[in-house]
């Protein structure tokens, strides 16, 4: 046989240089393909920031947008409702919504610019159910006579009250998102662009 | 190799032929050591049709068959071909991979054909191999064919209702025939539906299928190579042929040098000139399908071309059915003939280094009469001028290079074939 | 060393065979001015805008995204401010208001999308460019015709010259000669009968910027597919060598 095959350390290092190189061009060949699998610029326009007029929002009452294919909801909150917000810190898993995600200026209690609108993605961060609205008060509610007002998801039980906070001991780990947005005036939202409160 | 590793290959060989498999087919596959620059064209071929399938996986996700009118008035598949070039990230590369590679696949093909043809690789006992071949051209034919109406082109439009309508030649049922591949009167979504299916699933499956047979048929015979000889018949005490040598790792190590050289052209083409010159991407494709108005000149693709002119040269009526039958006869005839080449080579030796000087004349003007019938292909009719005779002339020599190998091949002259390959 | 000099010579002799096919073109018919196509942003923004103000009233460029133009040097501001007519976002494609029925009742045909006119136009003749950038400089006034004007290159065409008041009207001569043939063949030759606002230089720079953006309008990812296609031959004529070097070491154990 005319065949001895021996691995000297020439081919070695050779075999090594060609496999490096080789994968490496497999690797940028990949990147078209996964890059084909991200938004495409239809998606993106589609998905541009979108405005919300909110003055004939009553208040107590929401109102949903869509932006990004997902419902944003904007609630008007009233005093009293907004009263609500801080009697819950013990019953709560994020009161000061460290781990949730929402833009820098609206990481306070009300979780908003102006307290009076509430602006979120309702879109449970559990398993991505659209909680329902669960705006009546105590027994009315079938939450509990102890029920302030808020949201349930109907899927998996999850709770949040009126700044999208979630409950303790639910499934969903954080609160709800709120996404980037500011006012162009006093009554009109712009969802999708950060703004400085 | 650690003990863990060799515990997890035992315990999955137990239950399937892996080491066995990689053995028969790969580490202790004995190719003949002699293969020249012709041998690459197989492997390569196998590496396009994985680039056009990974390819078209990721364009199907962008795509849509659909021949409607988009609010724009833009047919929406037309539309959607834009959409992958302007809109889908890094789309347009994939694309014109896709469409570059459609190009690259049929010239891989053709030289691999031509290397089967130069060293009688398709005589006993590889007449099966080549007769998988012959089936996977025809698929590719059929697979480039339909994928070509997608884009809903002009070209694409014209195309798909010249070729459909080839088939109405055929007497008693071509007109109902016709009505049943397009699904309609014209071409229309119906058929565009239906070619999307065909191109994305029932045609590459058989192509798989049939490629993976070739592969079968060859590994259980043994690879022809350039002298012709068999190398099994000659072994060692080890039963392993003396010009043998194992395809893992020489000829993967060889075979990736092709592959790389390949891909320099490739990309040449890709990211350079696209449009191949107007032949691989032609210029009236870049207008929407309009089913009122043909585009001065079609012409198929470059690839298709001299089966064309073989169609275009009859232009008799023969016992009383038209030359429009004949002609499709003729373009037929012309691809399917290749599957005789077995039976019609008659030469005692197989590789063209042995043969005569009859048969390497035969050959080297089947090969120009391909490509004047190539050109031929593109070019407008000219109404029974010179490039129309030319045409003519040139499909009778193609044919009889085909019909008269049985006798020119056995009364040439050939050279006695060595006992051991030369290097 | 020997054989490989022939393989050599093999390897050309199976791309020469290639050739003929790349390299034949179509029986050429029209002459077509070579058109100075340029990448250079300047001229590029002004093609832009000569083709939002003049062209994309009738015609659209429907597969064209405003913020797309942002590749070619314009900010988004500039964008919203100067060119964004025919929508209200800038991620919106360039359309336009009027209908196919609407274009199909006034231009006898609608009229095209010209997203892709610079590549279909191309032929034996010359490139689309070519052909974009004479067609544009060679329309006549031709009382015949319903609008008014005819044109050299695509005779009895339906679209009047709305660049006239740059260009000015320009008149045909037309003289029968021998075609060598036995035979007589029209040649059109045209004279500028009332000048525009621009000089045949300006005007001829114009349409060059214009042609120029709707090439650009045609493939936008040209220019970049260009340089990724130099690093990746650069890239790959490195690896043959390394991939040669390993074939060539292992192969020394056959003899």
């Amino acid at each position: 046989m005319s065949v001895e095959e021996k691995m000297d350390s020439g081919r070695r290092q050779l075999l090594l240089a060609t496999s490096v190189a080789g994968g490496a061009a497999a690797a940028a060949t990949a990147v078209p393909f996964v890059a084909s699998l991200t938004p495409s610029e239809r998606a993106k326009a589609a998905g541009a920031p979108v405005e919300a007029d909110v003055s004939k929002l009553a208040p107590g009452e929401m109102m949903t947008v869509e932006w990004q294919g997902k419902p944003v909801w904007i609630l008007r909150r009233t005093e009293e409702m907004l009263a609500t917000l801080d009697k819950l810190d013990d019953q709560l898993a994020d009161p000061a919504s460290d781990k949730s995600i929402q833009p820098e200026y609206a990481k306070n209690k009300a979780r908003s610019i102006k307290p009076e609108f509430l602006v979120t993605i309702g879109i449970c961060t559990h398993l991505g159910c659209s909680p329902s609205q669960k705006f009546k008060i105590g027994a009315d509610s079938g939450l509990g006579d102890a029920w302030p007002g808020g949201f349930l998801c109907p899927c998996h039980g999850s709770t949040f009250d009126l700044a999208a906070r979630v409950y303790a001991g639910k499934p969903a780990p954080t609160n709800l998102d709120i996404p980037p947005h500011k006012y162009l005036a006093d009554t009109k939202i712009l969802i999708g662009e950060d703004g400085t409160a | 190799m650690t003990t863990k590793s060799q515990a997890l290959l035992n315990w999955v060989d137990e239950r399937f032929p892996l080491t066995s498999t990689w053995k028969a087919h790969l580490s202790e596959y004995y190719a003949p050591k002699n293969f020249n620059f012709w041998y690459f064209f197989g492997s390569l071929a196998l590496m396009v049709l994985v680039i056009q399938i990974v390819t078209g996986i990721f364009l199907v996700m962008h795509y849509k068959p659909d021949a409607s009118l988009n609010a724009s008035g833009v047919p929406v598949a037309f539309a959607a071909v834009e959409y992958i070039m302007r809109d889908v990230p890094g789309g347009w590369l994939i694309r014109y991979m896709h469409s570059t590679g459609a190009s690259a696949f049929f010239v891989v093909v053709y030289l691999h054909m031509f290397r089967g043809m130069l060293y009688g690789s398709y005589r006993k006992p590889r007449e099966l191999i080549w007769l998988f071949g012959v089936g996977i051209f025809l698929a590719l034919m059929a697979e480039a064919f339909m994928g070509y109406l997608l884009p809903w082109g002009q070209m694409s439009f014209w195309g798909a209702q010249v070729i459909v309508n080839l088939f109405s030649a055929i007497p008693v049922i071509g007109p109902d025939l016709a009505l049943v591949i397009r699904g309609d009167f014209v071409v229309s979504d119906a058929t565009l539906n239906r070619f999307f299916s065909f191109h994305v699933i029932a045609v590459p499956l058989v192509l798989i299928g049939l490629v993976l047979a070739h592969i079968v048929a060859l590994h259980e015979v043994g690879s022809n190579n350039p002298d012709g000889v068999e190398i099994k018949k000659k072994k060692d005490a080890n039963g392993i042929p003396l010009d043998g040598i194992p395809f893992h790792p020489y000829y993967t190590v060889k075979d990736i040098v092709g592959v790389v050289g390949f891909l320099f052209v490739f990309s040449a083409v890709l990211f350079f000139a696209p449009e191949g010159g107007g032949y691989f991407l032609e210029y009236n494709n870049f207008l929407p399908a309009d089913p009122l108005v043909t585009p001065p000149h079609i012409a198929p693709v470059w690839y298709f071309t001299p089966f064309y002119s073989l169609l275009r040269a009859v232009t008799y009526p023969l016992f009383g059915l038209d030359a429009k039958f004949w002609g499709v006869i003729a373009m037929g005839a012309g691809v399917v003939i290749f599957a005789f080449l077995p039976w019609l080579d008659r030469s005692p030796v197989k590789s063209i280094r042995y043969k005569g000087p009859i048969f390497k004349t035969a050959l080297v003007l089947f090969v120009i009469i391909f490509f004047i019938l190539g050109y031929l292909g593109v070019q407008p009719p000219d109404n029974g001028g010179i490039k129309d005779r030319t045409t003519q002339i040139c499909s009778v020599l193609y044919f009889a290079f085909f019909l008269l190998m049985p006798f020119y091949s056995k009364m040439d002259k050939c050279k006695a074939e060595p006992e051991r390959v030369t290097s | 060393m020997k054989t490989r000099a022939m393989k050599f010579v093999k390897r050309l002799l199976a791309a020469a065979l290639f050739a003929p096919v790349v390299a034949m073109a179509a029986g050429a018919a029209l002459h077509l001015d070579k058109a100075p196509v340029s990448t250079d942003p300047a001229a590029l923004q002004n093609g832009a805008k000569v083709f939002v103000n003049y062209c994309l009233n009738c015609h659209a460029a429907s597969f064209v995204r405003y913020n797309r133009l942002k590749d070619i040097g314009l900010s988004e501001d500039l964008i919203k401010d100067n060119l964004l007519f025919t929508a209200d976002k800038i991620g919106e494609q360039m359309k336009i208001a009027m209908t196919r029925d609407n274009g199909k009742l006034w231009f006898g045909a609608p009229p095209p999308d010209l997203t892709l006119v610079a590549r279909a136009r191309a032929s034996g003749d010359g490139s689309g460019a070519d052909w974009l950038y004479t067609y544009l400089r060679q329309f006549y006034r031709d009382p015949s015709r319903p609008t008014g004007w005819n044109n050299k290159v695509f005779e009895n065409v339906g679209m009047p010259h709305v660049l006239w008041e740059l260009q000015g009207d320009q008149v045909a001569h037309v003289e029968e000669k021998d075609d060598g043939h036995g035979g007589m063949r029209k040649e059109v030759s045209l004279e500028l009968s009332k000048p525009g606002t621009q000089t045949a230089a300006e005007y001829d720079k114009t349409v060059a910027d214009l042609v120029s953006f709707m090439v650009w309008m045609g493939e936008p990812m040209a220019e970049s597919r260009k340089n990724i296609g130099t690093f990746v031959l650069l890239f790959l004529a490195g690896l043959f060598v390394l991939s040669y070097l390993l074939k060539k070491n292992f192969w020394k154990d056959i003899h």
